[in-house]
């Protein structure tokens, strides 16, 4: 394919796909780690109801908003899902899933309640994004990337999601040490005074912000796979941390890549007219990546299980 | 309006998705509870949502065949086929490689509906008309809601209530003890896998009132809010299966009593409603009666030590304390004992001192590892103990006779 057809229309869609993808596959290998995994199905279903709340207060669809309002509605989950757990002596898993549907359930009542149908917002749309519609209009080739003029013109879900992920690289840099050891040792991390509270939080909130970031550009079923599908398979291939991290953002970009490209074009190839969703492909392109993984990974076991004959 | 729709006044459409949500609201309380106690409620989650690449294959078959392509039954036969696909994934994620389940869930979850998605974009782009009821199934839809669709939805949560009264007790058992489960020779996998596939079954059912992101409400919150009332599993079945009914019922009458409305999230929000009441109202288990307790307990502490100091003549700073000995005319405001008081003092200090025997003597260890500063002495011993226990501390000593 030519750049001048490449660029403005594939360019940005893939480039804010992969960015996605690796922005919340980085802090979902520690959450998959620490058995919390399922922080990020919960979060990406409470952000319809942020959303919303906050289009309702500003009555207008602008992304600041919308993003304080998800990551606002995000903090309040993890705040309830926490003292529903204690308060009730319940175990986590029950309390993330009162928590979660019920603030869905509101945020999908709120929706009906107001007049959405002058504005695009609507479940459908929370759901799978709408990659394919980010595309940069001012670019004529790969001549473009260097033209100051054309890239005003980037839609700007791209820089955003680049700084998102920028900072989820750095936390993850910074804290990689900390990080390391409250995850696998939490009891001696204490003890050399590290505060694990705050650190699982933060890592909690760098979550939040990633997903709300990426679900705003690509829609929250993305988000959801990209948590947990590349970390998944990663931990198939290695026992080793560092590779594994490395691993799960080579698969993050794969399942990107090769979603998009098979969302785009694979229907074309079995001669049908019109694409797929992007969101929808990627997510089913990890959960491909995941399967081979599983059945073919080294390090697919667990460390000492017997062998089957 | 809405004592109209509470009595099933507001016409057919309304007290049929009624009668169908309390079914649903039963079936789907009662197998929760079972999923609940074994702390695998967000399984739940992956089975509803790896329903939706089946509805939207069912949904092609059936145009290919030259059908109609919105067939309930159809529909609902696919997404139970894709949902067991998805639970043999899950189940085998979990015991044949090293993901813990919560990984396996999510990665089951978020692929299927992926998958789901991508059909649904080609279903419409297939161009054939009359594709849009499919959405509905992911928030639910009960408007069009026919006679034959409520026939199947009650058959459904009548058949669920059937096989889990048969298959109680085996799984209550592995409900609570797997291990002992298995050495009494039950299929624990299995069982489980019942469980799992009862379910399925109600996510199916449930699919057209509540949609498949919301029936997990269903499943969870009223066990999750049963629990709270009772220590009994018989009962929490029991319990559960009402609020999941009571939710399913109020929910669909206030749905229908105004425009607006959706009832899958309304029927989740009353039932949040009745967790609500629960987590603070419940006796033993409820936020209230923890706070009550925990009052009643500084209460104890305050007065036992306050004696204590009283009957050493210590001055009592303590403005709780002193509060609580004059409430129960123990003491005067100005902390001097009264005649009950001395009385009492007297007792309470002697029992520390009988305590003090009892622990320093291999022979009450059992009684002695009861000692936590409140309990009363006769809880733990019989009356001739603690005459023998006197015997040896003997009388007041350093009195002038």
């Amino acid at each position: 394919m030519s750049g001048e057809e490449f660029v403005p229309l594939s360019l940005t869609p893939l480039l804010i796909g992969i960015f996605a993808a690796v922005a919340c596959a980085l802090p979902g290998n520690f959450l998959v780690l620490r058995r919390q995994a399922l922080i990020g199905d919960a979060i990406s279903h409470v952000v319809l109801p942020g959303i919303v709340v906050a289009f309702l207060l500003t009555g207008a669809i602008s992304a600041w908003p919308m993003m304080l309002g998800a990551a606002g509605a995000a903090v309040i989950a993890v705040i309830l899902i926490e003292a529903i757990r204690r308060l009730g002596k319940i175990e986590p898993g029950a309390a993330m899933g009162v928590v979660f549907t019920t603030m869905f359930a509101g945020g999908v009542l709120l929706l009906e309640q107001t007049d959405t149908s002058t504005v695009h917002l609507d479940v459908e749309h929370a759901l799978y994004g709408n990659l394919e519609s980010l595309i940069w209009l001012d670019a004529t080739g790969w001549s473009s990337v260097l033209d100051l003029e054309a890239l005003a013109g980037l839609p700007v879900e791209l820089p955003r999601m680049a700084l998102t992920l920028v900072l989820v690289i750095a936390f993850t840099w910074l804290f990689w040490r900390p990080l390391k050891l409250s995850t696998f040792d939490e009891g001696f991390a204490r003890t050399v005074g590290i505060r694990t509270n705050l650190l699982g939080l933060a890592l909690v909130v760098i979550a939040a912000i990633a997903a709300v970031a990426a679900f705003d550009a690509v829609g929250s079923i993305i988000v959801i796979a990209m948590f947990i599908c590349p970390p998944a398979a990663a931990r198939m291939m290695t026992n080793q941390l560092e590779h594994q991290i490395g691993w799960s953002v080579g698969f993050a970009i794969a399942s990107a890549v090769s979603g998009y490209v098979l969302a785009g074009y694979g229907p074309l190839w079995l001669g049908a007219q019109d694409a797929v969703s992007a969101a929808g492909m990627i997510a089913t392109m990890s959960g491909v990546i995941l399967a081979l993984t599983a059945v073919f990974g080294p390090c697919r076991t667990r460390a000492g299980a017997p062998v089957q004959a | 309006m809405l004592s109209d729709a509470l009595l099933l006044q507001l016409g057919y459409n309304a007290s049929l998705v009624a009668i169908g949500a309390t079914l649903l609201g039963v079936s789907a309380g009662v197998t929760g509870t079972f999923l609940f106690l074994r702390k695998r409620a967000l399984v739940s989650d992956a089975i509803s949502h790896a329903t939706l690449p089946g509805v939207c294959l069912a949904f092609m078959l059936m145009v290919a065949f030259g059908g109609d392509g919105r067939n309930l039954v159809g529909l609902l036969l696919g997404s139970a086929v894709s949902a067991w696909i998805g639970l043999l994934c899950l189940n085998w994620l979990t015991r044949n490689t090293r993901l813990a389940e919560d990984a396996a869930i999510g990665s089951v979850l978020s692929v299927f509906f992926g998958l789901g998605i991508v059909l649904l974009t080609v279903i419409q782009t297939m161009g054939v008309g009359r594709q849009a009821g499919l959405e509905g199934f992911l928030l639910g839809s009960t408007a069009g809601m026919l006679w034959a669709d409520a026939v199947v939805i009650a058959i459904g949560g009548a058949s669920t209530l059937a096989l889990i009264l048969l298959m109680r007790r085996p799984m209550t058992l592995v409900a609570f003890d797997p291990e002992y489960a298995a050495a009494r020779g039950l299929p624990v996998d299995r069982i489980d896998l019942a469980m799992m596939g009862l379910v399925m079954a109600v996510t199916v059912v449930g699919l057209k009132i509540v949609g498949l992101i919301l029936i997990v409400a269903l499943l969870i919150i009223p066990p999750v809010t049963a629990r709270f009332w009772t220590e009994r599993s018989d009962r929490v079945v029991l319990l559960g299966g009402i609020v999941g009914g009571l939710s399913g019922y109020l929910g669909a009458a206030l749905s229908a009593s105004a425009p607006n409305l959706p009832t899958g999230p309304i029927i989740v929000l009353v039932s949040f409603g009745f967790f609500a009441i629960s987590l603070f109202l419940a006796p033993n288990r409820g936020v209230l009666a923890a706070i009550l307790r925990h009052f009643r307990f500084q209460r104890r502490v305050h007065l036992r030590q306050g004696l204590l100091a009283l009957a050493q003549g210590q001055p009592i700073y303590e403005r709780l304390t002193l509060r609580l000995l004059t409430r129960a005319g123990l003491a005067r405001a100005d902390g001097v004992a009264t005649e009950a008081g001395k009385a009492r003092a007297a007792k309470a200090l002697r029992d520390e001192k009988r305590w003090e025997v009892i622990r320093s003597d291999q022979t009450h260890e059992a009684a002695a590892a009861l000692y936590d500063g409140l309990r009363d002495i006769e809880t733990v011993l019989t009356k001739d103990q603690i005459v023998e226990i006197d015997h040896q501390i003997g009388g007041p000593q350093g009195v002038p006779a």
